[in-house]
């Protein structure tokens, strides 16, 4: 008895049959997704609540909305993102049919984290419908209170014969990755994202990872020390902490810092008030596992603001750390809570330098006056990471023309808006010749001459290529 | 091994090979190296594969003169940054995806194109900007040779190198770390190089193959497909990843086809086979051996002569073929065509979908409905109607397969994107921070309201429109801070 095997059995039985193939049928599961989200609107803040202390803002801004947003998007492009993409034909194609054609690959596997549980699940699974596949979810355990709404309220919105709910800690996950998929999503840390790879390397399964890394936040000594409090605040300390694209350290000069420093006290009061840990808009750490590794890190350098933490609230409160060396452990791994590091440089290129000798980020920020757009710039040719912005934080998330993705360690491939239809698609060429010019086809056959590649030649367009054998 | 790599990673971190500039003389250098040293080409690829220098030049020097003139004529454009469309919350920033390169890049060839299938991924990562490490197919020596005496000769030689050896310093190399791999072979090997990747999370391209079915319809010119399919098929001897493999065909056609092949066959390489220069040779004995013992037990129609010593093995066509027999279980990769009978094309349709998704898949046929749903209801990496190999050609398209026949793509654009990390960057300015206020909390329900509008509420309007809405979004912000203030 193998119930897994059965479900995905089915799901391949569904895809085969052709049921995810009609615009209808997507555009159906993505309008079933909308109504998901508008008629459990309370459910899924309580949930957000329960799991991760959200504010009705934050859930609706970060989880909600933005889901909605690509749902309303895909079934406004679904057909267009459909249609067959012709291509530039060359001489000897001129009279053929030339397209790529969007196929879904066929059984897509969505593997969810529990820092965005909404959102992070619903925005990969908009894009795996809308290609036309059948998906299985496993969203996260550990965001208890939200995986149990995907899994019993979630499948009454979409057509169960193409999609199913796995639940399950990392044995299970470790199970269904034994299984062969047609394409696997995960988003996660890099150390599982290993685990996935490998795992998909045996059935030769495409993948997409989302994963994650430090994201360092370069502050120019020409800025506004309070703006720059604001937005690196702001970014850093929602859903406390909890963010892959979160500016996880800053680097800035000693004089910077000074200046930082009470900008960024002042805004963590005028956010939070004097007792962050009674505002309804400040997080939790997901469970005790990570508020004990959290609390482990707020004893390196020196804690310069917050650095309090309640246990039984699974509370950390909004940390700025100062005198930070680089061996230590809050610079050796992604912080992923309410704590930022400030680690001092002398120069930009030696803030460079420092974020070069590292992984590649998922994101990475640069701040300065606009009339400093120089350096700015400058961060970007001279660095590389998933995705940049200037001035302020992920805010490059919010826009679905841009293609949200890692590189390097911080993960390959990319999805939101188009890109998430692209990804789940297999964008197959397809050529359809006319049974007719065989005068032309005749160059290639052989037996070949001279004279025949002189014709062939012309024929290919193959402009300078004036060949020896001629 | 290690150092090598270490060398090639320090040229790439020099920041050498990103400008414009030096890439474009890196792909004229190449160009050079092509056209100046044709014979040595020629020759190692010739001696290889027995091929004729014409053939050659047709099937593998074209096609890399082609895609590097492709590259110099189009790479200014492509490393340009791309402006996105904006939203509300970012029309007055920059917003734009900039290529960059991904490092270091490593290229393992094949050997039954050896030469472009090697360079012509190469030509891909230098237009993208990377360094590249290439390993070429041990089994196609003298090609794998010519690469490393000439390559150095003109092009950068510490930002390309070739390493050349055998299974076990392949392994040696997989160990290492590289930024993308990019691997062209079967699918054997093909799960060995992903799984070494995942140890890195470094992103691959696969080129493998499968077994590319061909569907015959009654409807159709049956000599020019005839003509079109034994063309394809015998190329290189069929040691071609998108050769069609085997044949499905309602079983009265399959005399006919049997029949126009044998004709076609002399009529492309003479009454003497073996004689024809235009037709190759097997790579080597254990191909040679592998591909002799699908013949056991199978109806030979014509052909079915081999010569061990110059490992010929002569165009053959085999009918009625068993779909349980060894020749239908893997991908043949010779002169060996099967005609697999089937009744109709639902029959076709079903058999090919319970097999992996093949590299390649044809159909011939007047019906233009047919081929359509041929297309609709299967899956492959390309496909061409009508004519075999030839979507190969056209590199306005993505070349690759799916399934077990490999992931990722190449060719033209395509190669520049597989070896490029399209990275978003959005440019904003410290200024208009009172417009931010919005998003900071204290947060607030009528905040959660403006919120959701500002991020729900898309744009295609006039510039009006969007200093508008700017204008309503710092409004609502200060009336915000009034009402809480």
């Amino acid at each position: 008895m193998d119930p897994l095997g059965d479900t995905l059995r089915r799901l391949r039985e569904a895809f085969h049959a052709g049921r995810t193939r009609p615009a209808e049928f997507r555009a159906a599961q993505l309008q079933g997704l909308g109504r998901f989200l508008q008629e459990n609107k309370q459910l899924l803040h309580d949930a957000l609540a329960q799991d991760l202390h959200k504010s009705a803002f934050e859930s609706e801004v970060s989880e909600v909305a933005i889901s909605q947003g690509e749902v309303t998007l895909a079934l406004r492009n679904l057909r267009a993102w459909m249609k067959d993409e012709r291509v530039p034909k060359n001489l000897a194609t001129q009279l053929d049919s030339a397209f790529i054609r969007k196929e879904p690959f066929g059984l897509v596997l969505i593997i969810a984290p529990w820092n965005y549980p909404l959102n992070l699940t619903l925005v990969p699974l908009v894009g795996a419908l809308a290609a036309g596949n059948c998906v299985v979810l496993k969203p996260s355990e550990i965001s208890k209170n939200v995986e149990k709404i995907l899994a019993e309220v979630l499948p009454q919105y979409v057509d169960q014969s193409c999609f199913a709910v796995v639940l399950g800690g990392p044995q299970e996950t470790g199970q269904l990755l034994e299984h062969r998929f047609d394409y696997i999503f995960f988003t996660g840390s890099p150390r599982v994202g290993k685990i996935v790879m490998t795992a998909a390397a045996k059935h030769l399964t495409p993948v997409t990872l989302e994963l994650g890394g430090k994201n360092p936040c370069y502050v120019d000594d020409n800025c506004d020390p309070q703006t720059v409090a604001n937005r690196v605040a702001w970014f850093r300390y929602f859903n406390a902490g909890q963010t892959c694209v979160a500016p996880d350290y800053v680097l800035c000069s000693p004089e910077m810092q000074e200046r930082l420093l009470p900008a960024l006290q002042s805004t963590i009061t005028r956010f939070y008030g004097d007792d962050p840990q009674s505002s309804p808009n400040l997080g939790r750490i997901i469970n005790q596992k990570q508020f004990q590794r959290l609390r482990a890190l707020l004893g390196c350098g020196r804690v310069a603001i917050g650095g309090q933490s309640d246990e039984s609230d699974r509370y950390i409160a909004p940390t700025v750390l100062v005198d930070v060396q680089e061996m230590e452990p809050v610079m050796q791994e992604e912080i992923f809570g309410p704590i930022l590091p400030i680690v001092n440089v002398q120069s930009l290129d030696e803030a460079i330098e420092f974020i070069n000798r590292r992984e590649k980020p998922l994101a990475l920020y640069a701040f300065s006056n606009s009339s400093q757009v120089g350096v700015v710039k400058r961060v970007l040719t001279q660095t590389s990471s998933g995705g940049f912005c200037g001035n302020d934080g992920f805010m490059h998330m919010t826009l679905a023309s841009l293609p949200f993705g890692g590189v390097g360690a911080s993960g390959m491939g990319r999805y939101h808006g188009k890109f998430s239809f692209d990804t789940f698609s297999h964008h197959r060429a397809c050529l359809l010749r006319s049974p007719g010019m065989e005068k032309l086809n005749a160059l290639r056959y052989p037996p070949q001459s001279p004279r025949r590649l002189r014709m062939l030649l012309v024929a290919m367009e193959a402009q300078g290529c004036s060949c020896t054998l001629l | 091994m290690e150092l090598e790599v270490r060398r090639v990673r320090q040229a790439f971190l020099s920041g050498r090979s990103r400008p414009l500039r030096f890439r474009l003389q890196q792909l004229e250098a190449l160009r050079r190296m092509v056209q100046e040293r044709e014979k040595d080409i020629l020759t190692a690829i010739a001696a290889d594969l027995c091929k004729s220098e014409f053939n050659v030049y047709s099937q593998e020097v074209i096609t890399v003169l082609g895609e590097i003139d492709f590259m110099l004529e189009n790479l200014p454009e492509w490393v340009t940054a791309k402006p996105v469309k904006k939203n509300v919350l970012t029309m007055l920033d920059e917003a734009y995806i900039q290529p960059q390169p991904l490092g270091v890049v490593l290229i393992i060839g094949a050997w039954n194109y050896p030469f472009v299938l090697t360079i012509q991924p190469l030509i891909g990562a230098i237009a993208a900007g990377n360094a590249v490490i290439i390993k070429p197919s041990e089994l196609s020596e003298n090609t794998a040779k010519i690469l490393a005496k000439l390559l150095p000769q003109y092009l950068d030689q510490d930002l390309y190198i070739v390493i050349n050896g055998g299974v076990e310093e392949t392994t040696e190399l997989l160990k290492q770390r590289f930024d993308h791999i990019f691997y062209t072979g079967n699918t054997a090997v093909g799960k060995i190089v992903m799984e070494a990747a995942a140890k890195h999370l470094t992103p691959v391209t696969l080129e493998l193959g499968g077994k590319s079915p061909c569907y015959i319809d009654k409807d159709c010119d049956l000599d020019i497909v005839c003509r079109r399919i034994t063309w394809g098929k015998y190329m290189n001897c069929g040691q071609t990843c998108i050769a069609p493999d085997y044949i499905l065909c309602e079983a009265s056609l399959q005399n006919q086809i049997v029949w126009k092949i044998k004709e076609t066959v002399k009529e492309f390489y003479g009454e003497n086979i073996k004689e024809s220069p235009d037709y190759e040779r097997i790579i080597n004995l254990r191909h040679f051996k592998r591909i002799l013992s699908l013949l056991e037990g199978q109806k030979i129609a014509f052909g079915g002569e081999t010569d061990e010593a110059t490992r010929y093995i002569a165009p053959t066509v085999l009918t009625d073929v068993d779909p349980k027999t060894k020749v239908m279980q893997e991908e043949i990769f010779g002169p060996i065509l099967p005609i697999v009978p089937v009744k109709n094309v639902d029959e076709a349709i079903n058999f090919i979908n319970e097999r992996e998704k093949p590299l390649a898949l044809y159909v011939f046929s007047h019906n233009h409905k047919l081929i359509k749903r041929m297309i609709d209801e299967t899956s492959s990496g390309g496909v061409t109607g009508n004519d075999v190999i030839m979507h190969f050609t056209l590199n306005s398209f993505p070349f690759g397969g799916v399934g077990s026949s490999g992931m990722g793509a190449y060719h033209g654009k395509h190669s520049f994107d597989t070896f490029s990390h399209q990275r978003p960057c959005l440019l904003k300015s410290l200024k208009r921070e009172g417009a931010n206020k919005l998003r900071y909390p204290p947060n607030s329900q009528s905040k959660v309201d403006w919120g959701k509008f500002f991020l729900l509420k898309r744009f295609n309007k006039e510039k009006l429109g969007l200093l508008l809405l700017t204008f309503l979004g710092i409004v609502a912000a200060v009336l915000v801070k009034v009402k809480y203030y």
